[in-house]
């Protein structure tokens, strides 16, 4: 009996912890959600009902172009971080070469190293190097920190992976790109595409370095968040938030699902 | 030698492969980083100009009282921010562990959920929850615990706040795997003994899950004595951190020497940091991969 009550015990506490997690984890969210119906323009109280931020939402083309700029410099940074950092995993699983351990630890330099040493570094290069701050240099500073990330997921990956399908090939006359192509990125593309969300993610949050290493060419959203927070923040940019939530639910349900159902095949 | 089989199969295509990157981190990574240290005993001209002349002066300004001032504010939130993302992230971590692997997955999908949509917008929008007219302080008033609005936003505890906001999930996700990972047996075996829930936590349970804690605490501590923006949202320029410091140098009183000494120090915590977690034992690959 004793024991029973305190697991029940343990079970109500577990539920209660884990209900005040979550409300303040979606607390500021539910707001940013409400108040994007707000009709009061200053985010302070909710006022009354409206629609009609977000057609001011569509009006409003810097505060688009930011977002469609943060997008650009995402997908290009990504793409960059993929091939260099696929290429990089491979390397240093398949062979053992000199330089593997200093790579190795630069590696570890923009993932341990606050990122605000890594954005005024690349700033004061940038300057000594006399490239313009705009998309240019924020595409170069975004791959600079997603290609670990890139590097250590696909490495991750390619932990388990036994070498002799890719010697089984060769003996079958497979040439190396053949190998590459047909054998290697089929099975580590787990890894790939995990990485390549994860530097997705983290280039379009990026508030740090991109705050150093652009010019006023190339806003971002972070960054043209930031910028209006002096004025007080509009509900239009409340009304783009929420539907970027609306869209990144719809995604993750859709991969959960389908995760779901591939896990509960392969089970059966 | 150039037309050697060894030279075809190994040689041609590892340069191909590690090139790129081996380019990329020399250029982007180890010169930028080096260039910053050497700027940091330079001075500075009348027009802002970087002076290529030795001076220790950046090191000495580290010492003045407004400066040693944020940084030991820096300190406090950073501490501060630490332990309460591990107060609340290792019971979190513990359920998640100890639930049905559906209730897993689900559990992980909404701690990630929030991460995905702009953290500026989300600490912003706390200001309608913190603010004198906000939500909490309604709130607190109806319950009759507080007579009149208290101030909570531009306060140091805004600023804490916001950081354990921004960075818990940097702590959950280690605490959790290496609960998760725990040997369930060595559990049972102390409760069969007669040991119960506190003893085993204390003598078992703790003691394992400590490289979680300590990996988490990295991913918090080292970030949270940067991330200006949080002071900048929450603190309203009241509660200043060394990044605030640093920005400010590069972008408005543009003395980058200054602020390069200030990120040079800035490198020498951080180093001081992950050589204590390494000494404990603790795995560099544990920092990268969550």
């Amino acid at each position: 009996m004793q024991t029973k009550k305190t697991v029940s015990l343990q079970n109500s506490f577990s539920r209660l912890f884990s209900t005040f997690v979550y409300i303040f984890l979606y607390a500021p969210i539910a707001i940013v959600i409400l108040f994007s119906f707000n009709t009061s323009r200053r985010n302070i109280i909710f006022e009354g009902f409206t629609f009609s931020w977000y057609g001011e939402m569509i009006q409003n083309s810097s505060l688009l172009q930011s977002f469609v700029n943060t997008l650009i410099v995402a997908s290009a940074s990504t793409a960059i971080a993929v091939v260099i950092g696929t290429l990089t995993a491979v390397a240093m699983f398949r062979y053992r070469f000199k330089v593997k351990g200093a790579i190795d630890a630069l590696l570890y330099i923009p993932v341990v190293i606050p990122e605000i040493v890594l954005g005024i570094s690349l700033l004061a290069s940038f300057a000594i190097a006399n490239v313009p701050l705009g998309r240019i240099s924020l595409i170069i500073a975004h791959a600079t920190f997603s290609i670990p990330f890139v590097v250590f997921t696909v490495r991750a990956r390619l932990s388990g992976y036994d070498r002799s399908i890719e010697e089984a090939a060769m003996d079958l006359g497979a040439n190396r790109i053949q190998v590459l192509t047909g054998i290697t990125i089929p099975i580590i593309a787990p890894g790939i595409i995990s990485g390549a969300i994860l530097a997705f993610t983290l280039s379009i949050d990026d508030f740090i370095i991109s705050f150093f290493t652009t010019g006023a060419s190339s806003i971002t959203f972070p960054l043209k968040i930031m910028e209006s927070v002096r004025s007080g923040i509009r509900p239009d940019v409340y009304a783009l938030s929420s539907i970027i939530m609306l869209i990144t639910l719809i995604v993750v349900i859709i991969s959960q699902l389908s995760a779901y159902k591939n896990a509960k095949k392969s089970g059966k | 030698m150039f037309n050697s089989p060894a030279f075809r199969k190994k040689t041609v295509p590892l340069f191909a492969m590690i090139s790129p990157v081996t380019a990329w981190l020399v250029l982007l990574i180890a010169a930028p980083l080096v260039y910053i240290l050497i700027i940091s005993f330079c001075t500075t001209n009348e027009s802002h100009n970087i002076v290529f002349h030795f001076t220790l002066r950046n090191y000495a300004r580290l010492f003045d009282p407004t400066i040693l001032g944020i940084y030991t504010n820096s300190l406090i939130v950073a501490v501060l921010t630490t332990v309460v993302c591990i107060l609340i992230a290792y019971p979190f971590g513990y359920i998640m562990a100890s639930t049905s692997p559906f209730k897993k997955t689900l559990m992980m999908i909404f701690l990630m959920l929030p991460f995905w949509t702009n953290s500026l917008i989300r600490l912003y929008s706390w200001r309608v929850l913190l603010g004198k007219n906000g939500y909490i302080n309604d709130f607190l008033i109806y319950i009759g615990l507080i007579d009149a609005p208290i101030e909570m936003m531009f306060t140091r505890g805004a600023v804490i706040l916001g950081m354990v906001y921004t960075l818990l999930p940097f702590m959950v996700l280690p605490v959790y795997t290496v609960i998760d990972k725990l040997d369930n047996s060595l559990i049972e075996a102390s409760k069969d003994l007669g040991a119960g829930f506190w003893q085993t936590f204390r003598n078992i349970t703790l003691p394992l899950t400590v490289p979680g804690i300590f990996a988490g605490s990295i991913m918090v501590f080292i970030p949270a004595l940067g991330y200006f923006f949080v002071s900048d949202l929450m603190g309203g320029g009241n509660n200043q951190i060394i990044g605030n410091v640093i920005s400010r140098q590069f972008k408005e009183a543009y003395n980058w020497p200054f602020g390069a000494a200030l990120s040079i120090m800035l490198i020498v915590i951080t180093l001081i940091c992950v050589k204590l977690y390494t000494r404990s034992g603790g795995k560099l690959d544990e920092l990268g991969t969550v």
